[in-house]
């Protein structure tokens, strides 16, 4: 996490006045004034090269009177990132300014802290809410925010532990229900919020063609519920014609509170939280999970457990991509069937998990230090059939099908997603940067576990089109199947975790941003710790959130069609998008 | 339903024409009929959708039960199956498309998101069970159940429906719209106007933080 010692010196060396190094036990990273943040983030970005931010993260210090905003860059060429943050007086109004013009990728993070935590940022474009409502009371993930349910700062409750009581939360509340209302609140005179500043924000008017033929905008919203929007998500468009000349992204519609629940939980407690962020994903977000408070704890994971963390993140890896495969054909029209074969895959693999893990999607088989249970024998057995027989010869089956499909060419091909400035500017990670002609891969970038000791070719294509987004999911499988062998092969006996069973863990204080390559991209995890059983602040970056961000800079110009297929090429999922 | 079930009335038939009429109740064919063809509305909300998905695929095919045809639209489905956490931002949109089904119409709360919250019920967004403003038929325990225990859960709809009659049915009833679910709105929290009263009340009396 630390950045390299030449580089602290050159940041502080290179603005004495404004730069200082975070000197606070277990932190690493540089503070900036709130007056230089632009200036020293264009000189991170232009002079040291750090071209892709990839989190903004806000913290709420209420003991120390202080919000922080947390910004993680890296350079898309490897290596360890920057840490640098900015410290306001947390007084409203908050204010901090906004990095939207040197990194647009910070765009929809940065309207996340301002929902969730209430700092402005100046500067941005299009600062609304992004995942509860507009007209929503507070700024939820402030510490002095309490929900309707609120017992308690941390768990275990003490009416369930140690006497374990039982009670309704409702009987608790004062409205009996999850709700809460400002004193005198009346529910009658309430002026219901129409979402005008959402229409505002999309271009509207009308446009006459060279025919002399008026034609306007018009407004459609695609979701809540829409069978091609990938679960919950909300876009509203403007159209001329079947053109997209405006388009906003509407999220929050599963926001589950992710982030504030794991305040208040254990760290122990979070792991099945996480699987059911990316919900097909369940292995890789348990890993990124894992490395991060074992990266705060400072333990080693046991070496048989490495490689059983592998495997199992490899074969979500698989069944993702082919999932996705099976989805994106369901959007543009094969209905059904590509996703059937997809699917037999599919339950083959959990199948596997189900035998280790006890469950078939949630499976919570992560601990600090390993994993929970070992792979019995023939569970082995079945993985390497998998590994060495069927899965490549199905891959095959699956390109044979359907890569030269007619329809599927001429739908995918030459339509163009995001060059590779693009794609770093909104700082889009995973398959979708690597069809941009960018070899980033966080597993060969900034290894994480045993992933130095494999041998693998970070997939990687260059048209930038649809197609390439497509093909480089099959590559991205082959490669993961070349891994799976691998470690199949090297995979030693011994102990599976390296600490004893514990329901608490003792971590130190401190900060931790870990990452991994999550089939949908990078996925992080950045915790803080005050040393107490709860963590103090515990952010997940999802992959899918931030992707999302270039999504009107893809569309604007493409036919409404073509948008569909674009949604499906993203790979999105609800669960990690709103958390 | 058997066609045993079908074919025995309690009337006694003639031997000699008993292969070739069948007696039966209207209710019964009716509710076969029904029962065999289930239209869910192609809706997903969280992860339980994936089980769902899952269980229309072939290792557990759903269509066995009639009810493998996904209707896009509300105003060709016949059950809602609430397949994940239901946010208040999102219960709106589910109660409009309740609202917006043609009777008969049910309602499976699948997982246990949508039947008390779950895992999820402290957060600040999350309504604590479906069953606060749609009338649940099922209940499917399950983080997320598996896709046997959704087609359990199934089977238990169809059991229901076998018990229903014509006569006491409410969608033959004069009353307009028996199942309309007023449309919750979105305040400084979720507003249940059906509750309003008790909410100016409870906001009058509560302590200033």
């Amino acid at each position: 996490m630390a950045a390299p010692l030449t580089l602290t010196v050159n940041l502080v060396a290179r603005f004495p006045n404004s730069v200082s190094a975070d000197a606070r036990p277990g932190y690493s990273g540089f503070i900036v004034t709130k007056e230089s943040l632009t200036e020293v983030a264009t000189a991170i970005r232009d002079e040291f090269g750090y071209d892709l931010l990839t989190a903004v993260i806000a913290v709420d210090y209420i003991n120390e009177n202080k919000m922080e905003v947390v910004y993680h860059a890296y350079k898309t060429t490897g290596g360890p990132g920057l840490v640098f943050k900015v410290q306001v007086e947390r007084v409203d109004p908050i204010e901090v300014p906004s990095l939207v013009e040197i990194w647009a990728g910070a765009d929809f993070q940065e309207r996340e802290a301002w929902d969730l935590h209430g700092i402005k940022f100046i500067g941005h474009p299009d600062l609304r809410r992004i995942l509860m409502w507009e007209g929503f009371d507070g700024h939820p993930l402030r510490k002095d925010w309490k929900e309707a349910f609120y017992e308690e700062d941390t768990k275990p409750f003490k009416s369930r532990w140690p006497d374990g009581q039982f009670y309704m939360a409702e009987s608790k509340n004062p409205f009996k229900d999850n709700i809460n209302f400002p004193k005198d609140f009346d529910p009658d005179t309430l002026i219901v919020d129409k979402e005008e500043d959402l229409y505002s924000s999309l271009e509207r008017h009308s446009t006459k063609d060279d025919d002399g033929l008026k034609t306007d905008h018009i407004v459609v919203n695609m979701g809540p519920h829409h069978p091609s929007t990938h679960g919950v998500l909300r876009v509203a468009l403007t159209l001329d014609g079947e053109t997209i000349v405006g388009l906003k992204p509407v999220m929050g519609y599963l926001h589950r509170n992710h982030d504030k629940i794991g305040e208040r939980n254990t760290y122990l407690q979070i792991i099945p939280y996480t699987d059911r962020l990316d919900y097909f994903n369940s292995m890789s977000n348990n890993f990124g999970y894992a490395i991060t408070v074992e990266k705060l704890m400072k333990i080693a994971v046991a070496e048989r457990a490495e490689y059983i963390r592998v495997i199992m993140a490899e074969l979500t890896r698989i069944q993702n991509h082919l999932v996705f495969a099976g989805t994106l054909l369901n959007d543009l029209g094969a209905m059904y069937t590509p996703s059937i074969y997809a699917f037999e895959e599919r339950e083959l693999i959990l199948d596997i998990f189900e035998e280790v893990s006890g469950a078939r999607m949630m499976c919570n088989y992560f601990r600090f230090g390993g994993v929970v249970r070992d792979i019995p024998d023939h569970v082995m057995q079945k993985i390497k059939d998998l590994v060495f027989e069927r899965l490549p010869a199905k891959t095959d089956e699956m390109e044979r099908f359907l890569n030269e499909n007619e329809i599927l060419v001429a739908r995918l091909k030459g339509v163009h997603v995001l060059s590779a400035e693009d794609a770093v500017r909104y700082s889009v990670t995973g398959p979708v940067l690597r069809a941009a002609g960018v070899p980033y891969d966080i597993r060969r970038a900034d290894p994480y576990s045993v992933y130095d000791r494999f041998d693998f070719d970070v997939a990687v294509r260059y048209n930038c089109d649809m197609l390439d987004n497509y093909l480089i999911r099959f590559d991205e499988i082959r490669q993961s199947i070349r891994i799976l062998e691998q470690a199949i092969k090297q995979i030693p006996q011994g102990p599976i975790n390296s600490q004893k069973p514990a329901y608490q863990v003792r971590v130190p204080a401190g900060e931790a941003y870990g990452r991994v390559e999550s089939p949908k991209g990078e996925l992080g995890f950045y915790i803080i710790s005050n040393g107490k059983p709860n963590p103090w602040r515990y952010h997940v970056r999802p992959a899918s959130f931030v992707n999302m961000t270039a999504l009107e800079k893809m569309c604007l110009g493409t036919k409404i069609a073509d948008f569909i297929a674009l949604l499906g090429m993203l790979d999105i999922v609800m669960g990690e998008l709103d958390r | 339903m058997e066609n045993e079930t079908i074919n025995s009335p309690g009337y006694d038939i003639p031997d000699d024409i008993k292969n070739n009429i069948a007696v039966t109740t209207i209710d019964r064919l009716y509710n076969w009929g029904r029962r065999s063809s289930v239209w869910p509305l192609m809706f997903g909300l969280a992860c339980c959708a994936i089980e769902m998905i899952a269980a229309q695929t072939a290792r557990y095919d759903m269509s066995r039960f009639g009810m493998e045809v996904m209707r896009p639209t509300p105003r060709q489905a016949d059950m809602l199956l609430v397949s994940g956490t239901v946010t208040k931002k999102m219960l709106p949109s589910i109660v409009r498309l309740y609202n917006q089904m043609p009777e008969p119409k049910y309602v499976v709360a699948m997982g246990a998101c949508a039947s008390s919250g779950g895992p999820f019920k402290e957060g600040y967004n999350v309504v604590a069970g479906i069953d606060k403003f749609l009338p649940v038929d099922v209940y499917i325990p399950g983080c997320p159940p598996t896709p046997q225990a959704l087609i359990a859960g199934l089977i238990k709809l169809q059991e229901k429906i076998d018990k229903q009659s014509i006569r006491t049915a409410p969608w033959y009833s004069k009353m307009k719209d028996p199942n309309y679910v007023p449309m919750p709105i979105l305040g400084p929290d979720l507003i249940d106007v059906r509750r309003n009263a008790e909410i100016r009340d409870a906001a009058a009396t509560k302590e200033s933080a």
